[in-house]
């Protein structure tokens, strides 16, 4: 699924905008959790998240991450959006809650972390 | 560093400054770029990201200050976590996901949920650990590439 699409299912607003919206989204995952998210998702994942501080981005960078959503309208803070622009981290954001946002790019096709193969594994990356 | 039959090529130490949760992950990202240039395979640079931030975020929140240092080799990446700070009483329980004594505004960061040790225990080949109530922890980390 590209990025424009997901963008599209959860009538999404673009807050840190990608190089690409047309980017791969091989897979997904929805946590609160950061801890959880770096034991639990592959690489290139899309995060769909409920909190919206700093630590998410610096999560997401560690985790490689490819994409934020932020659930249930809430707008993160300058501080948040600044870290995401320098670690190239696109955010997106919609009104839609966690188990709805989740709901619906599960049911167009876009599958979990435990379902799905893990990213390319070749050197470089983010 | 000990390091039985394997000479470090690349040595680096940063400090960790207990309390500053603006800057929190910062070394970790740091180490993940200086990885990635010296083109460490992925799947290592995630493992070795994802314990040092763990391990950082634990010395923001629990110490502090500390001192990460990173060593790599052509075989392996070893990295050291030794902190002043009020240490772990009980190591065993310390180890058991979704034991942790974090107080709310760390669970408010998405973290503090019992799984830090564990997560980093995970991720390493070698994984040792020491700790003195009141004084300190050390973590002695080995991924093999």
């Amino acid at each position: 699924m590209k990025l424009e699409e997901v963008k599209e299912i959860l009538n999404a607003q673009v807050i840190v905008a990608p190089e690409d919206m047309q980017m791969e989204i091989k897979m997904a995952c929805g946590c609160d959790l950061m801890s959880d998210v770096l034991a639990f998702t592959k690489e290139e994942s899309l995060l769909l998240t409920g909190l919206t501080n700093l630590q998410v981005v610096r999560t997401a960078e560690i985790a490689n991450i490819k994409a934020l959503v932020f659930v249930r309208g809430k707008e993160p803070d300058r501080e948040t959006i600044a870290l995401a622009m320098e670690k190239k981290i696109p955010i997106l954001l919609t009104d839609l809650p966690m188990y709805e946002a989740c709901g619906r790019l599960y049911r167009r096709g876009l599958p979990g972390c435990s379902e799905a193969e893990e990213g390319s594994g070749a050197a470089g990356g983010r | 560093m000990l390091l039985v039959g394997d000479k470090p090529c690349f040595e680096q130490s940063f400090e960790i400054t207990g309390g500053d949760f603006i800057n929190a992950g910062e070394v970790s990202s740091k180490i993940k770029k200086i990885l990635q240039e010296m083109g460490v395979a992925n799947r290592i640079i995630r493992r070795a990201a994802i314990v040092t931030y763990e391990a950082e975020m634990n010395v923001v929140w629990y110490a502090r200050k500390g001192v990460l240092t990173l060593c790599v080799t052509p075989e392996l990446l070893h990295i050291k976590v030794k902190d002043e700070g009020e240490g772990i009483a009980d190591i065993e329980l310390a180890l058991q996901e979704g034991y942790s004594t974090a107080p709310p505004e760390i669970r408010e960061l998405g973290f503090g949920a019992g799984m830090g040790l564990p997560n980093i225990k995970k991720n390493a080949d070698e994984f040792k650990i020491s700790s003195v109530v009141g004084q300190g922890t050390e973590l002695d980390i080995i991924i093999r590439r």
